[in-house]
């Protein structure tokens, strides 16, 4: 039996209250207040108590689709990202780097803001960056 | 927000606007709870009876899009009885001449016309806020989601220099930020116009210093906002749309109009956990990882970077975004080659004034609040002490504008939309969460008990609401949390989706849709 606890922070509100997951051999199981996080100080919200329950729901994506005869269909992720970047090359050297767009995240890391703008703005050339901040 | 959370429990007097802050942000309530038993004076100004108007000292209920013209008042008995801080005035700001020109023309008797609010409670708002020692605004999207957001916003700050409760403990105009994220991704430059740290992408030293760290050609023309991506998509002139974590199928205004953009797309990726219903219009969908699967920051409404820890594998042949970003990166021609989120963050803070200072070795603790500008540096708990961002904080003149659609004979009722306490935005994490969906498994609508017996309606009774734009089936609600004349719905359900009917009308320069305020028409469905 593998069990851990592994301190982390909230994903469902600005908040973001600190708190530890429980870790069953391999599955979260479980969710945790944490202490000594200054913003919550061992005080979860009903949304914090029950985040673990989200994470392994049976509807969560966990192959990549592709559109094929009209229908999301099943594929490699060698398939699916050569694919993704080979159809955004072909349109940003058809119609240039500004018929592209992008909408960023408040639901994902810091880091991976950064890269998708990073990736936006370096790799295709537009500004066209936008999130749901203002919803 | 411009001061920490902790803070407001030191308050003596807290102005909360616009903020359903037991349901959308709990652990904030919290704190305002703390100040009213350290003896706090508590005022609410929101149109709904919302839970902690039953805590208040004062609630007022302005009728919908009438903030400006409350503030305004506000501040006019302020000037009127001499109770501004005129020393903070002339050594902190400008404008002040114009703004008070203004501001005079907003009697409170006639502001009590406009807002429905009674002039009396208007001195006694002003008075309690202008003499506390240390008074804190908090306000939410009923601020913000208007055609005059960014006015009402400004009439804020102009409450908080005018008195000078600004720049110290426990003082503020506190914006609570919806997601979890929302201020990490902003802090990011996900947004038209800025890099990371709100650096222009217009400004020549800037672009230079981008084009040298990246080693890119780069563009300074300002990008497209949503509203200017979904029209072009519309139009024509935007092909390809790739859309991470975001479901603009639920959240944005006129729904019908963002399927109709959507579909219009030659090409839209969608990576997220769930087949959410805009995932379900992609030509390719990139299954993401949880926060639970992999590392990395999130950025709280107070500024407070803490790190996000991995606790499992992703499930399935789930990938962590950051890692399918790189992937597709490098194919498309532009390698990255980041081995960790840590390392991302190394750069970020080569390239961020206000992150300079952020590592992940530093963040094991409470995390830390920008601006940290420095390896050394501690964090910065509230902003503004002694200096603004600017110099000199900047007075706004602001008139009143009524929000862009008002009710008539054929829509004769206001709607307003909003979050509930089990429900995170667009449900796609909550509704596959059992336990919350069990205990609010639908969407619902709100509705006053008067208006309710006018229609014949009762409690579960289904009802039609019809916008300009569309129309939805929904069960109602009588409830007095709402007044005559008024509705309310949370947009959290797909099936009964709120933002069919919502105006997509927006703010002209923060480009907020006008979710809390249209006309609508109600009628029992057959
Ligand atoms: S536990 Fe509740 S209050 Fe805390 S971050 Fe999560 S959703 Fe927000």
């Amino acid at each position: 039996m593998d069990y851990r606890t592994v301190l982390t922070t909230c994903a469902y509100c600005g908040c973001g209250c600190g708190l530890y997951l429980e870790v069953l051999d391999g599955r979260v199981v479980n969710t945790i207040p944490c202490k000594t996080t200054p913003v919550n100080e061992g005080k979860l919200c009903v949304k914090g108590w029950n985040i673990h329950e989200f994470i392994h729901s049976p509807n969560r994506l966990t192959r990549p689709l592709i559109r094929k005869n009209g229908a999301l269909t099943e594929a490699s992720w060698e398939e699916a990202l050569d694919y993704t970047a080979g159809r955004l090359w072909e349109i940003k050297e058809k119609h240039g780097s500004d018929s592209l767009a992008f909408l960023a995240s408040a639901k994902v890391t810091n880091e991976e803001n950064y890269l998708i703008q990073k990736f936006a703005r370096a790799a295709v050339g537009t500004n066209n960056v936008d999130h749901c901040a203002r919803l | 927000m411009t001061n920490s959370i902790a803070e407001l429990e030191n308050a003596d007097c807290i102005l909360v606007i616009g903020s359903n802050t037991t349901s959308s942000h709990p652990l904030v309530a919290t704190r305002i709870f703390r100040a009213k038993e350290k003896g706090a004076r508590l005022v609410i100004a929101d149109p709904r009876k919302i839970q902690l108007a039953l805590k208040a000292d004062l609630h007022v209920r302005q009728n919908l899009g009438t903030d400006v013209a409350l503030l305004n008042g506000i501040m006019q008995v302020i000037l009127a009885n001499g109770w501004h801080n005129q020393a903070f005035v002339d050594e902190r700001t400008e404008g002040f001449d114009a703004f008070r020109k203004v501001t005079e023309d907003y009697p409170p008797e006639r502001v009590a016309e406009i807002t429905g609010v009674k002039a009396d409670d208007i001195r006694t708002m002003a008075e309690w806020y202008a003499k506390a020692q240390a008074a804190s605004i908090v306000y939410c999207m009923g601020i913000t989601q208007h055609t005059t957001g960014v006015d009402n916003v400004k009439a804020l700050a102009n409450l908080a220099m005018l008195t000078g409760q600004i720049g110290r403990e426990a003082t503020g105009v506190n914006p609570l930020r919806g997601q979890n994220n929302v201020q990490g991704a902003c802090d990011m430059g996900a947004l038209p116009n800025v890099y990371t740290g709100y650096q222009a992408v217009n400004i020549p030293d800037i672009q230079n210093k981008f084009q040298a760290a990246w080693n890119a050609k780069l563009s300074d023309k300002i990008g497209l906002t949503i509203p200017g991506i979904l029209s072009g998509l519309v139009e024509g002139s935007v092909k390809a749309l790739y859309v991470v974590g975001e479901n603009p199928m639920m959240s944005d205004p006129d729904v019908n109009h963002v399927e109709k953009a959507l579909r219009s797309a030659e090409f839209l990726v969608v990576q997220d956990i769930f087949l959410t219903p805009t995932a379900e219009l992609a030509h390719v969908v990139l299954p993401g990882a949880s926060f639970a699967e992999k590392d990395g920051t999130f950025s709280n409404t107070e500024r407070r970077v803490q790190r996000v820890r991995k606790a499992i594998e992703p499930v399935g042949d789930a990938r962590a975004d950051w890692e399918i970003m790189q992937e597709v990166s490098t194919r498309f021609g532009y390698p990255m080659n980041f081995r960790s989120p840590a390392e991302i963050m190394d750069e970020i803070a080569r390239l961020t004034p206000s992150y300079g200072g952020i590592t992940y070795d530093r963040l094991d603790g409470e995390g830390l609040c920008w601006p940290c500008p420095n390896k050394d540096h501690p964090g910065t708990k509230f902003l503004h002490s002694g200096r603004f961002t600017r110099g000199l904080g900047l007075f706004h003149a602001i008139e009143y504008k009524p929000p862009a659609e008002t009710i008539d004979e054929e829509y004769p009722l206001w709607l307003t939309t909003g979050r509930v306490h089990v429900h995170y935005h667009t449900g796609t994490m909550t509704r596959n969460s059992p336990s919350l969906h069990a205990e609010m498994p639908e969407g619902y609508l709100e509705v006053n008990p008067e208006d309710a017996r006018r229609l014949g309606v009762r409690r579960g009774d289904e009802v039609r609401v019809v916008s300009r734009r569309g129309h939805i089936v929904v069960k109602a609600m009588p409830t007095d949390r709402v007044e005559p004349g008024v509705l309310f719905m949370p947009f959290h359900f797909v099936e009964s989706c709120a933002n069919i009917l919502t105006n997509p009308a927006h703010d002209p320069i923060a480009k907020i849709p006008e979710y809390k305020v249209c006309a609508v028409r109600l009628e029992k469905a057959a």
